[in-house]
C-alpha cells in the first residue's frame, strides 16, 4: 500500500509535536533525569529548568506572577484541580453555575457535583452559539460559589466574553469565584488573565502542539484552594507527585512558539479557514454553516451537511486522507449528537452531519485547495444515497440553483 | 475509531444496489432523520413471488450503509417468503460482524425489510400510535424492545442500547428497559407461582415505586389490604377517599399497573 495522503484538519482533538519542541525535551529523558527536589546539583538543574519553564508559561497565561502557575497532566485535570479545589476550600455556598456547551471535562464534573448535592444551573446559547449572558448574570446568588465558562467552544469555536463576565458576576457577588477552561482559546488567541476578575484557567498542551500529558493551571494568588493530590511539597504543596521534568519543559517551549505564532494564527491561518469555508459553502448547495459568529478562533469552522450523516462523511473522507470530526452521534457511540449544536438549536436536518474542521499553523494552502475540491465530490455521493431526494431538490430550489 | 471488518468497509465505500425503484412493488421504510438514521427499501417482485430488484436510500453511519447493501445482496431472487425468515443477526454475520454498539444498525436493514414485505402483502403496518413508548428520544416502543430481546437473547440494558438504540441519548428510560427485560427474560422461563407472602411484598414494592407517589402528589395514597390470587383488595386514603374519580384511578392506574408488573389477570377490588 502506498503512503496514504494525510490532510489534518482536526487540531482541535490534538495536534503535532512541533519539532522544536521535541528537541529541547529529549535530554531531560536520558540525560538530565535528576529529581528536581534533590540537593545535588544534577536534580537542582532541572529545579531550575522548571523555574523557567513556570515564568515563560506565566507569560503566556499574562499572569502577574510565576507562583500562580501550577503543572498538571491535563485540561481535565486542570478543570477538575480548580473546580474541586475551589468546592472542598469553602463550603459554605452549593449554588454552581456553567454552561451548556461546556467541554465533558467540566460537564461532567458538575453532573458529579450534582449528584454529591449542589445545585446547578446550566446557562443556553444562542442559534450562532453565543452565551446568553443575561441568563447567566440572572443565575447569580449570594450562595452561588462559582461561575465556570469555557474561553473557546471546542465545536463552533466561539469566544465567550470570558473578562467581561468574570467581572460583571464580581460585581453581583463578589465571593463567587470564576474558572475560564481556556483549553481551545490558548495558542489561538492571546491570554491576557492578569487585569481580568477571572480566578482560575485552565488550559492544555497537546492543543497547541506541546505532547498530550501535561497542561496548566493558572490560579489567582489571592484564591485558596485545596489540593486533589496529596503528597510531597510539589507544585507549592497544591499539586503531589515528581514533576514530569520533560514535558514541563516541552509545553514551556510550546507555549513560546504558540505566543509567537498569534499574529500567524490571526491572519493567515483565519485566511485559509475562511477560504475553506467559502469553498465548501459555495459549492455544496446541502451545506450550512453551524455558527456565523464574528467572534471565533481564527482556525475552526463547523459544517452542516443536510441529509446526510457525518460518519459516513468521516469515513469518506478518511480514505482520501482527509481528517475530521464530527458532532454526530454515530461517531462517539453515544447516540446522542453534539450538545453543543442540540444547545444552539441546530435543526436535525443537519445535526447528525455536521462536520469540525480546525487547522493549525501547519496547514498549508494545497491541504485547504485539496480539501475544497474533494469535499463536494464525496457530500454528492452520500447525497445520491439519501432517502430525502424530495427534500434535498427543495432546497437545491430554495437556493436558487437550477 | 471503529473497527469495521473488510467486508463493512467494502460496503459503504462501494454501495450495492444504492438507489430506488420507480413502480416498485413494495417500499419499507425505518428510522427516521432526527433519530440519527433511516432506510428506504424498494423491492420488485415477479408474479412467482421472487424479489428480482432490491434497491436502497440511507441516512446513516458506515455500518447502516453496509447493512443496507449487504441485505440487497441477501435477499434478491429469493421468494418474498424467503426473504422474510431474514433475521437481524444473519445480516450482521453476513457483514462479518459489526461493533456491539452498531448492532442496531442491522436491526434497522431487518426493520426495513419486514416493513417492505408487509407492504408487499397490503399488511397493515404496525404503527407506535397506540404503543406504549419506552425510549421517547427514539420513539421505540415496549413490543419493539420485548421482541429484539427475545430473538437476539439480550440480557442487559447496555445490550438493548447496542441492537436498537433504546436508552442511548437522555437514559432517563434505562429503568423501564431494565424491567422489562426482566419480565421478559422471566416469563421466558415460566415465572414460577409466587405464595400468597411473596404476592404481597411484590404489589407492595409496586405500590411503593410506582402508584403511591403519583397518588400522593393530588393528596391521596392506597393501602393493600389483602390478596386472594388474582384478587387484590385495596383501600384508597386521604384525598382519594372522596374523590369522585377513584374509580377511574383504580381501574385506569392502580389495575393497570399491577396488571403490567404481575399479570394480566389482576383484579382490583375496592373495600
Amino acid at each position: 500500500m502506498t503512503d496514504k495522503k494525510l490532510i489534518y484538519l482536526d487540531n482541535n482533538a490534538t495536534t503535532k509535536v512541533d519539532e522544536k519542541v521535541l528537541e529541547v525535551m529529549l535530554p531531560y529523558f536520558s540525560q538530565y533525569y535528576g529529581n528536581p527536589s534533590s540537593i545535588y546539583e544534577f536534580g537542582g538543574k532541572n529545579q531550575r529548568a522548571i523555574k523557567e519553564a513556570r515564568e515563560t508559561i506565566k507569560d503566556f497565561f499574562g499572569a502577574r506572577s510565576a507562583k500562580e502557575i501550577f503543572f498538571t497532566a491535563s485540561g481535565s485535570e486542570s478543570a477538575n484541580m480548580a473546580i474541586r479545589g475551589i468546592l472542598n476550600a469553602d463550603k459554605s455556598k452549593n449554588h454552581l453555575i456553567t454552561t451548556k456547551v461546556e467541554h465533558a471535562c467540566v460537564l461532567n464534573l458538575y453532573k458529579q457535583l450534582e449528584k454529591e448535592g449542589y445545585n446547578v444551573t446550566y446557562i443556553g446559547v444562542n442559534s450562532d452559539g453565543e452565551l446568553n449572558t443575561d441568563e447567566l448574570y440572572a443565575a447569580v446568588n449570594e450562595k452561588t460559589a462559582l461561575v465556570s465558562c469555557m474561553y473557546a467552544n471546542n465545536e463552533t469555536g466561539i469566544i465567550f466574553p470570558v473578562e467581561e463576565i468574570a467581572q460583571k458576576v464580581k460585581s453581583i457577588n463578589k465571593d463567587t469565584k470564576v474558572y475560564v477552561d481556556a483549553v481551545q482559546a490558548a495558542g489561538k488567541i492571546k491570554l491576557d488573565v492578569q487585569n481580568t476578575d477571572i480566578d482560575m484557567m485552565g488550559i492544555s498542551g497537546h492543543k497547541f502542539h506541546a505532547p498530550k500529558g501535561i497542561g496548566s493551571l493558572y490560579v489567582k494568588s489571592s484564591v485558596l484552594l485545596s489540593p486533589l493530590v496529596i503528597g510531597g511539597h510539589q507544585e507549592n504543596g497544591k499539586r503531589a507527585g515528581t514533576e514530569n521534568v520533560p514535558f514541563i519543559i516541552g509545553l514551556a517551549k510550546a507555549a513560546q512558539l504558540a505566543q509567537d505564532a498569534l499574529p500567524y494564527e490571526a491572519t493567515k491561518v483565519k485566511e485559509l479557514r475562511d477560504k475553506l469555508e467559502n469553498g465548501i459553502l459555495s459549492k455544496i448547495y446541502n451545506a450550512r454553516l453551524n455558527s456565523s459568529a464574528y467572534n471565533r478562533v481564527p482556525n475552526t469552522t463547523n459544517i452542516g451537511f443536510e441529509y446526510i450523516e457525518g460518519e459516513l462523511i468521516l469515513l469518506n473522507l478518511d480514505d482520501i486522507g482527509i481528517c475530521a470530526s464530527s458532532g454526530s452521534a454515530c461517531t462517539s457511540g453515544s447516540l446522542d449528537p453534539s450538545h453543543v449544536l442540540k444547545a444552539m438549536g441546530v435543526p436535525f436536518t443537519a445535526l447528525h452531519g455536521s462536520i469540525r474542521f480546525s487547522l493549525s499553523r501547519y496547514t498549508t494552502e494545497d491541504e485547504i485547495n485539496y480539501t475544497i475540491e474533494k469535499m463536494p465530490e464525496v457530500v454528492n455521493k452520500l447525497t445520491a444515497l439519501s432517502p430525502f431526494q424530495k427534500e434535498l431538490k427543495e432546497l437545491k430550489e430554495r437556493k436558487g440553483i437550477a | 475509531m471503529w473497527n469495521y471488518s473488510e467486508t463493512v468497509m467494502d460496503h459503504y465505500r462501494n454501495p450495492r444496489n444504492a438507489g430506488s425503484i420507480e413502480n416498485a412493488d413494495a417500499i419499507g421504510e425505518a428510522g427516521s432523520l432526527s433519530c440519527g438514521d433511516m432506510l428506504k427499501l424498494y423491492l420488485k417482485v415477479d408474479k412467482n413471488g421472487i424479489i428480482t430488484d432490491a434497491k436502497f436510500q440511507t441516512f446513516g453511519c458506515g455500518s447502516a450503509v453496509a447493512s443496507s447493501s449487504i441485505m440487497t445482496e441477501m435477499i434478491i431472487g429469493k421468494h418474498i417468503d424467503e426473504a422474510r425468515k431474514l433475521t437481524n443477526k444473519q445480516i450482521a454475520e453476513a457483514l462479518g460482524g459489526l461493533p456491539p454498539e452498531k448492532m442496531h444498525c442491522s436491526v434497522m436493514g431487518h426493520e426495513a425489510l419486514e416493513a417492505a414485505i408487509a407492504n408487499y402483502y397490503h399488511e397493515d403496518v404496525k404503527t407506535n400510535a397506540d404503543e406504549e413508548i419506552i425510549c421517547k428520544c427514539f420513539d421505540i416502543s415496549k413490543s419493539f424492545l420485548e421482541n429484539e430481546i427475545k430473538t437476539n437473547n439480550l440480557k442487559t440494558v447496555d445490550e438493548v442500547t447496542n441492537y436498537t438504540k433504546a436508552g442511548g441519548a437522555c437514559g432517563k428510560c434505562r429503568g423501564r428497559i431494565q424491567e422489562i427485560l426482566d419480565s421478559v427474560n422471566n416469563n421466558f422461563q415460566e415465572a414460577p407461582k409466587l405464595t400468597k407472602t411473596q404476592m404481597i411484598i411484590k404489589i407492595n414494592n409496586i405500590i411503593e415505586k410506582y402508584i403511591s407517589p403519583e397518588l400522593r402528589k393530588d393528596g391521596g395514597d392506597i393501602e393493600l389490604i389483602d390478596v386472594d390470587e388474582n384478587e387484590i383488595k385495596v383501600k384508597l386514603t386521604g384525598r382519594c377517599q372522596s374523590c369522585s374519580r377513584s374509580n377511574l384511578t383504580l381501574t385506569h392506574f392502580v389495575e393497570a399497573m399491577l396488571k403490567e408488573h404481575i399479570n394480566e389477570n389482576i383484579k382490583i377490588i375496592q373495600v
